[in-house]
């Protein structure tokens, strides 16, 4: 079944002009068969999913179809919470990173995470982007630190509004701001993986604009894999889209062919605003 | 009448109803009101009552003697080191005994007058002296002015706490006749007319209950008692000085409210008091003993330092095992332990802990630490800890409180960079609940500061003479000090114990301010 | 499909493909009442197709606003894209459509009145099958039948190869009687418009099958006969 659909997608794929920047590599992150317990109740149902590197992966779907939760697996912010069990393999790197003896903290460094609500830490700009680096020891003085700490500002797009403030809480900038100063906390542990789970939902539409920019910048060095509501947003952003319900993986592809002729009913009810 | 349809706005239905609600409105910000009102009042008159009792406490009496400090009865030959010299009272009350016998030489002639004469002064009232004499060696043999507190009940007679007294100035006295040794008849045209109407007036309203009353008149240091009056003339019974000293003025007479069988201190005393009062020898000083004496039985000389001190070991033993703890557990149950059957009886059993009546932690205190483990009684490490297990639940329900309040979404913040569980607390969950643990800590040790109950049970309540050092050593506290001397009968305590309480309320917002500061240095909004 | 949960957007498709069917009936008619008064001569005939096609433009420029809008204000997505999309190209096939037919009649002004009648009758049995591929096409359009669709698309061979006849037949009436020259010619152009609505029919079935299917048809799959000169 899934094999079909990724020959389909391939099939699809020819007669549809390419960005080579998109250009789809090996799957970055393999996902077989997983399944989503919270106590009895299973809240993902066998999904696999091949996610690519160097581009965006959207995933949609309505409330509760598990979307978030299956981000969650990426970098196992599930172990977290205790009646949470997750089973399936997940490659990277030809470790299965959903095996107990990975360790959860050095797979959140390479696999970095943007929330919902822009969640900056109570401390100045400075220390936000340098805690990670800090604990990780990725800088051997405070100029590599300063460095690290430019660099992941640079690449957020938010350094020339912040580097004359370094030293002030990070919760006195903007929303929009308070945002991609998140997203350059996640990069400064130098990741290979950022996850974001509705990084625009809570910003108005030139902050998003604004992330969403950055993100297609970001997609040139990252693998991004980023839940969204606004199905515009997906299709502005992604390169592949996949559809989540009621804890399933529908459809899976291209993102254009989703938006413009999905294969399945449930995705082409949901996407044009037919949900029942 | 206009056939126009009523604006749908203003129909008369809608004008009544929002009548109504208004109404309601009015009437629940009223009852707001006067609830805090009620708040209002109830704590200005606690606060009232107990500073206007302190007040007359803040000051007291002291009497200075021009002594000479003579070797021979405050060193004597073997009993001349300077331990002994500070603990020589005897030798020192001499000094001021025969100073007083000196200045009022009635006092020899019975017994009774020169018992009431000693009992101006109270007899440890010279220890500060004798102590001041044997660090100050070179002052024996040198004359000196010792200043001693009046005894208390000369104290609270002469703040006016003894009885109502009515106090008028009489006509000129123009002729002295002295009819046999101390009795004296004052002449003076209608001289005594003014007293003699205060007199009827009373007797209006209090019967004949009137002539119980002792009437004293003085003129200079020289104070006899009224014995019968007319309008132009009275005899007097001389208590203390010469006759002569009311020829030609016009002498102060007192009619004291209280008859001299119902109080504690005589017509004598009183004279002599005035008498002192008139040569200037009586000052009103404010009261540091209060705060730089330990306790004693004599009201005039006793004072909280101890409890101050015990007080504050407690407080220490008890902050450096409660709050340490009560984070610790907090964080634990907070933060790490996992949600399941045993944590949440744990919970509940803290909350419970909580409720418990203090005096069954004093029980279980004395049971548990001076029963099994055997330590000191009256110790302030047992007081500590005793006062540590009582204000751990309060101070980890806050710091749950606090740790919950930190939102979710900075630990998830943490955990997503890769820091792990304990990083993520240590490093951004503690800084921000920091200030609300400690406010929850600071109010739970404010309670612990006025509990009472427990130390009881546990011996805090001895009777402390000393300052204590360390937290082993015999203490008291505050609170305990509080009940024991409102235990006490004798009138100054009253005051004394209201100062003690000013004091305490002094540490209590102390510490409450402490709170409000870091509250408002940290508060952080999200 | 069933009903958008929107159902103001619903209700603006329904009515974008409702006026394009309106609109394509009238071109219908347009193409066999100029092709009819080319048959009869009837230069009032010719005179009202002219007329109509002021109609069919503004019904377009009508379309093409509600498009604008819809676009602006829904973001269609998936088959309502696709819809959208068919529908602004139908609107300009359409259009175009339209302008051929008016240009039959206003040629038909122009023809002298001494043509045969067996000359005009050719262009009259051409403007037949190609008003049928138009009305099939439109049929397929309103019921979203991809299989009609095609079917009208490899139709169009039957009207090129019409074409090709009425082409040569034109020929040979001018190589025998250089007096129709000047007929013939104008009759040349009216078979080549007849032949080219043949076409913009094949590219409304091309959208009609891309909206309800999303995959293109391409002319390459098509088996194409071999264009005459001309």
């Amino acid at each position: 079944m899934e094999t079909t659909m990724t020959e389909s997608r391939d099939v699809s794929a020819a007669g549809i002009t390419m960005d080579e920047t998109q250009g789809l590599t090996f799957p970055r992150i393999e996902c077989k068969n997983i399944d989503v317990f919270y106590g009895d109740k299973q809240a993902i149902f066998d999904i696999s999913l091949p996610i690519p590197d160097r581009s965006v992966t959207a995933l949609i779907g309505p409330s509760g179809c598990g979307k978030s939760t299956f981000l969650r697996c990426l970098n196992r912010m599930n172990d977290t919470i205790e009646s949470c069990k997750v089973t399936g393999e997940i490659i990277m790197d030809g470790e299965n990173i959903n095996d107990p003896d990975i360790d959860p903290v050095l797979l959140r460094s390479r696999v970095g995470m943007v929330f919902q609500k822009p969640n900056p830490f109570p401390k100045s700009i400075y220390d936000n982007i340098a805690y990670g680096p800090r604990i990780h020891g990725l800088a051997a003085s405070r100029e590599d630190l300063d460095a690290i700490v430019e660099k992941s500002l640079r690449r957020a797009g938010l350094w020339d509004e912040v580097k004359d403030r370094l030293t002030s809480p990070g919760n006195s900038l903007s929303g929009g701001q308070q945002q991609r100063l998140c997203i350059a906390r996640a990069i400064a542990v130098r990741p290979e993986v950022i996850l974001m789970d509705e990084p625009c939902s809570a910003l108005d539409p030139v902050a998003t604009a604004r992330i969403e920019e950055l993100i297609d910048e970001l997609r040139k060095r990252y693998c991004i894999v980023i839940v969204t509501h606004s199905m515009q947003q997906a299709a502005r952003v992604s390169q592949r889209t996949a559809f989540f319900h009621l804890g399933e993986l529908v459809e899976m592809g291209e993102t254009d062919q989703i938006f413009t002729n999905p294969r399945e009913r449930r995705t082409e009810d949901y996407i044009t605003g037919r949900f029942g | 009448m206009t056939d126009v349809a009523p604006a749908p706005f203003r129909n008369e239905k809608a004008l009544r109803r929002l009548k109504k609600r208004r109404a309601a409105d009015a009437r629940f910000r009223l009852y707001g009101l006067s609830a805090i009102a009620f708040a209002l009042l109830a704590l200005s008159v606690l606060v009232a009552s107990i500073g206007f009792q302190a007040i007359s406490a803040a000051t007291y009496h002291k009497v200075g003697f021009d002594v000479v400090l003579d070797p021979a009865v405050i060193a004597p030959k073997g009993k001349d080191t300077p331990a002994d010299i500070s603990r020589n009272v005897d030798g020192f009350y001499a000094l001021i005994r025969s100073n007083l016998q000196g200045t009022f030489p009635e006092a020899a002639e019975d017994r009774m007058a020169t018992r009431q004469l000693g009992d101006l002064v109270t007899r440890l009232a010279v220890l500060p002296t004798a102590k001041w004499v044997s660090e100050n060696p070179t002052q024996i043999g040198q004359a000196a002015t010792i200043k001693v507190p009046l005894s208390d009940d000369l104290d609270l007679y002469l703040k006016g706490a003894v009885s109502k007294e009515f106090r008028l100035r009489l006509g000129d006295i123009s002729a002295v006749t002295e009819a046999a040794p101390r009795q004296v008849r004052l002449t003076g045209d209608g001289a005594f007319k003014a007293l003699q109407s205060l007199i009827a007036v009373q007797r209006q309203e209090v019967g004949d209950a009137v002539d119980a009353r002792s009437i004293l008149i003085s003129a200079g240091s020289t104070t006899g008692r009224i014995m019968s009056l007319d309008a132009d003339a009275a005899e007097v019974t001389l208590l203390t000085g010469s006759a002569t000293d009311f020829s030609n003025v016009r002498p102060t007479a007192r009619m004291i409210e209280l008859p001299e069988t119902e109080r504690n201190v005589s017509d004598l005393q009183i004279a002599w008091t005035l008498a002192l009062k008139d040569k200037g020898r009586v000052s009103r000083v404010p009261h540091t003993s209060l705060l730089t004496h330990t306790d004693s039985t004599y009201p005039e000389l006793a004072g909280a330092l101890a409890a101050i001190v015990g007080s504050l070991l407690t407080m220490m033993v008890t902050a450096f095992i409660a709050i340490p703890i009560g984070i610790f557990a907090s964080v634990y149950l907070e933060e790490f332990a996992p949600r399941n059957r045993l944590t949440e009886i744990i919970e509940v059993n803290i909350n419970n802990l909580a409720a418990v009546p203090s005096i069954v932690f004093g029980l279980l205190g004395a049971a548990v630490f001076l029963g099994f483990f055997g330590l000191p009684r009256s110790a302030p490490l047992v007081g500590g800890l005793v006062l540590a297990l009582l204000t751990l639940p309060t101070i980890i329900i806050a710091s749950r409180a606090a740790l919950k309040s930190v939102p979710p979404s900075i630990r998830a913040a943490a955990l997503a960079v890769g820091a792990s569980k304990m990083q993520s607390v240590f490093h951004h969950v503690l800084p921000v609940a920091g200030p609300g643990i400690f406010t929850g800590a600071i109010l739970g040790m404010a309670r612990a500061l006025g509990e009472t109950a427990p130390l009881l049970l546990i011996g805090m309540v001895a009777f402390v003479a000393d300052v204590p050092v360390g937290p082993t050593d015999e203490a008291t506290a505050l609170p305990v000090l509080i009940y024991s001397w409102s235990t006490n009968a004798e009138r100054a305590w009253e005051p004394m114990t209201a100062a003690v309480i000013v004091i305490l309320l002094m540490f209590l917002i102390t510490m409450n301010g402490i709170v409000v500061l870091l509250r408002r240095r940290f508060e952080r909004r999200w | 499909m069933s009903d958008h949960i929107v159902s103001a957007f619903t209700e603006e498709l329904d009515k974008l493909a409702a006026d394009i069917l309106r609109m394509g009936g009238i071109v219908e008619t347009m193409i066999l009442d100029a092709c009819a008064a080319v048959n009869k001569n009837d230069v009032d005939g010719a005179r009202d197709v002219v007329a109509r096609d002021e109609q069919v433009d503004k019904i377009e420029a009508d379309v093409e606003r509600q498009i604008v809008s819809l676009i602006a204000r829904r973001q269609p997505m998936a088959h309502d894209l696709r819809a959208v999309f068919s529908a602004l190209k139908v609107v300009g096939e359409l259009e175009r459509i339209g302008d051929l037919s008016k240009n039959i009649a206003k040629r038909t002004q122009r023809l002298d009145e001494n043509v045969g009648a067996s000359m005009r009758k050719g262009i009259y049995r051409m403007a037949s099958p190609v008003s049928r591929q138009l009305n099939m096409v439109l049929d397929a359009y309103a019921t979203g039948n991809a299989a009609a669709a095609k079917a009208v698309w490899e139709g169009d061979e039957d009207i090129d190869q019409h074409y090709n006849s009425l082409f040569r037949e034109m020929l040979t009436y001018m190589i025998e009687d250089p007096r129709t020259i000047g007929a013939g010619a104008h009759m040349l152009f009216m078979a080549k418009n007849l032949e080219r609505i043949g076409d913009h029919c094949t590219n409304i079935a091309e959208f009609v099958y891309f909206q309800a299917t999303g995959e293109y048809l391409l002319s390459t799959d098509r088996p194409k006969t071999p264009h005459l000169d001309g």
